[in-house]
């Protein structure tokens, strides 16, 4: 399978501190492939090395089998980027936005009207065409910045976070314009922190932390590795779960006690839920839900807030 | 919908090809983002030079009198000062676009980091914003030139001369303000600059010829750019032209590559972490 990123033991280091500590990654064509992980995992870091704007430290990078020191420029031509924080120009208009940036890519003018109208279209802003960029919401940049980053027709996208910020409604909307493309054989890279994206549009997956990969697969091959099929979710009303914990014992795979409730890791919830019956705890809500990749995620990095 | 092109040829290895149009593309940016309200920012630059001309000129110049040339030529005041207040107009229209505009585009807009994304690198640029900054200097130049010829205070021809001249100063400054651009660390520190602007406008044998001065500020006032300028344009506009004007291009252009070359590595370091 032709591997249109290709990185081997990639670093990234800063002035004291290591950002990406020497990860493989294979990114194929037409995969929607996705890089998990807390803030400060190193997603970003990554991202901007594969955008090209970011010479790497040490290790081995190919895009489009081409090695980005040497050859940025023709790389960036079949990327298109959208970057975590939107910096679209706010002196230009929406349109203006898109055949302005188009420009950069040598597009000629009148395939740069044209496509601009296309985009506009295909993220629905075609009403907003003429409007400033400033009064758009926040969900409407990002469309925005979407549009922009499909203006030179790449052969990748790369998205940091693309729905960072925006309310569900939104979130949405971009989502399914996502996925279309996906459908329409463009190759997505995306970081995310948001399980329920990943699970949503990434075929494949790495999870990230402290700059190195913990975990790699897809969604549903994680979530069989790395938890159980289901968890049921007990809340008890004392005050402590803790004291709920030991007579749990021996109901699943592995137990988390948090603050407000007990996570049971088992593969047949509904079962579990009764046998806590039957040593009648009574616990004051049970909830079987199936195992997802937020239960993955927090089990591979952790509870504790990296910030 | 969104199709797919076959990807243009793009030349091989990193070379100059493809850079006069990427480098294009920034300023046509510029261009693109002209609105009504930029006239107003645009007219101002053009103004002071000639205020001070009237001013100074014209107005302190009739209580002056004539000055000799180095050549021993008599002068009168306002024939002196035009030349210096062409300099300075399109030192002025080189900086303001190279400074505030650029150090804005660069630090608060995040302008570049888009740009940069797409096939065009930090030198392309700093190349298509000096040469929109190059297009306001030019502007102000001819303008101001045709008040010289207006006024009588140098011929026409001269002011052909003189114009080339005028572009050349305005590069090397506006390669020089993005250096500074590329150092300066907040909007506070541009005081700094508009100080640094406002003494080499008084001192650069502007309004007073720097024989006027004591040996060692003369000295320092000679290595300044504006005063290369000014002696560049003053013996275009009032003869006569010799080896000291050749000094003059050749500094001029040192400024201009020195400060262009600077200025895209540390937008390279600063933009591409």
């Amino acid at each position: 399978m032709e591997s249109l990123i290709h990185a081997r033991g990639l670093v990234k280091r800063f002035e004291g501190f290591t950002a990406v500590d020497g990860i493989d990654v294979d990114v194929r064509r037409g995969e929607a492939f996705g890089f998990l992980g807390p803030n400060g995992a190193g997603k970003s870091s990554t991202m901007r090395m594969i955008g090209c704007v970011s010479p790497p430290t040490d290790g081995v990078l190919r895009i489009l089998g081409l090695d980005p020191r040497r050859d940025g420029p023709k790389i960036r031509a079949k990327l298109g980027v959208c970057p975590q924080l939107d910096n679209l120009d706010i002196e230009l208009s929406v349109r203006e936005n898109l055949t302005t940036y188009a420009r950069f890519f040598g597009i000629p003018r009148r395939v740069a009207r044209q496509r601009a109208d296309e985009l506009l279209e295909f993220v629905q802003l075609t009403e907003r065409a003429d409007s400033k960029v400033e009064p758009l919401s926040g969900g409407m940049k990002r469309r925005l910045t979407i549009a922009r980053a499909l203006v030179n027709e790449p052969e990748i996208v790369l998205l940091d976070e693309p729905t960072t910020g925006l309310d569900p409604q939104a979130r949405h909307l971009v989502w399914e314009r996502l996925f279309r493309l996906k459908q329409q054989g463009v190759t997505l890279v995306l970081t995310t922190h948001y399980m329920d994206e990943a699970e949503q549009l990434c075929d494949r997956l790495v999870v990230m932390d402290g700059g190195r990969i913990v975990a790699e697969g897809s969604p549903r091959a994680l979530i069989e590795q790395y938890s159980t099929r289901e968890v049921v979710e007990l809340r008890f009303a004392a005050e402590s779960q803790e004291a709920y914990a030991e007579k749990l014992a021996g109901l699943g795979e592995r137990l988390e006690v948090l603050p407000d409730r007990i996570l049971l890791y088992v593969a047949d919830g509904d079962k579990a839920a009764a046998e806590v019956q039957r040593r009648s705890l009574a616990p004051a809500s049970v909830l079987v839900r199936r195992s997802s990749l937020e239960d993955v995620f927090l089990h591979l990095t952790g509870r504790t807030l990296v910030d | 919908m969104v199709t797919f092109l076959m990807p243009r040829f793009v030349p091989r290895l990193v070379s100059f090809e493809g850079m006069g149009r990427r480098s294009a593309s920034v300023t046509e940016r510029n261009i693109a983002c002209l609105r009504s309200m930029y006239w107003v920012v645009m007219v101002s630059g053009f103004v002071e030079p000639v205020l001070y001309l009237f001013s100074i000129g014209v107005g302190v110049g009739a209580l002056i009198g004539d000055l000799p040339l180095p050549g021993g030529r008599l002068v009168g005041y306002a024939e002196f000062v035009a030349p210096a207040m062409l300099a300075s107009a399109a030192m002025t229209g080189a900086l303001s676009e190279t400074t505030f505009n650029f150090f804005g585009k660069m630090k608060f807009m995040r302008l570049y980091e888009g740009i940069l994304a797409t096939p065009v690198r930090p030198i392309e640029i700093a190349l298509g914003e000096l040469a929109w900054a190059m297009v306001r200097g030019v502007l102000y130049s001819a303008a101001f030139l045709g008040i010289m010829v207006a006024m009588d205070l140098t011929s026409a021809a001269r002011a052909l001369a003189m114009f080339p001249a005028t572009v050349l100063i305005g590069f090397a400054f506006g390669a020089l303000g993005m250096t500074v651009s590329t150092v300066i660390r907040s909007w506070q520190d541009f005081d700094l600059i508009v100080a640094g602007q406002f003494a080499l406008l008084l001192f650069s044998g502007t309004f007073v010829p720097p024989t006027a001065y004591p040996a060692v500020v003369r000295w320092l006032i000679e290595v300044t750019p504006l005063y290369r300028s000014v002696d560049l344009v003053r013996a275009l506009s009032l003869g006569p032209v010799g080896w000291t004007q050749a000094l003059d291009v050749l500094y001029l252009l040192a400024v201009l590559v020195i400060g262009l070359t600077v200025a895209g590595r540390r937008m390279e370091k600063m933009l591409c972490k």
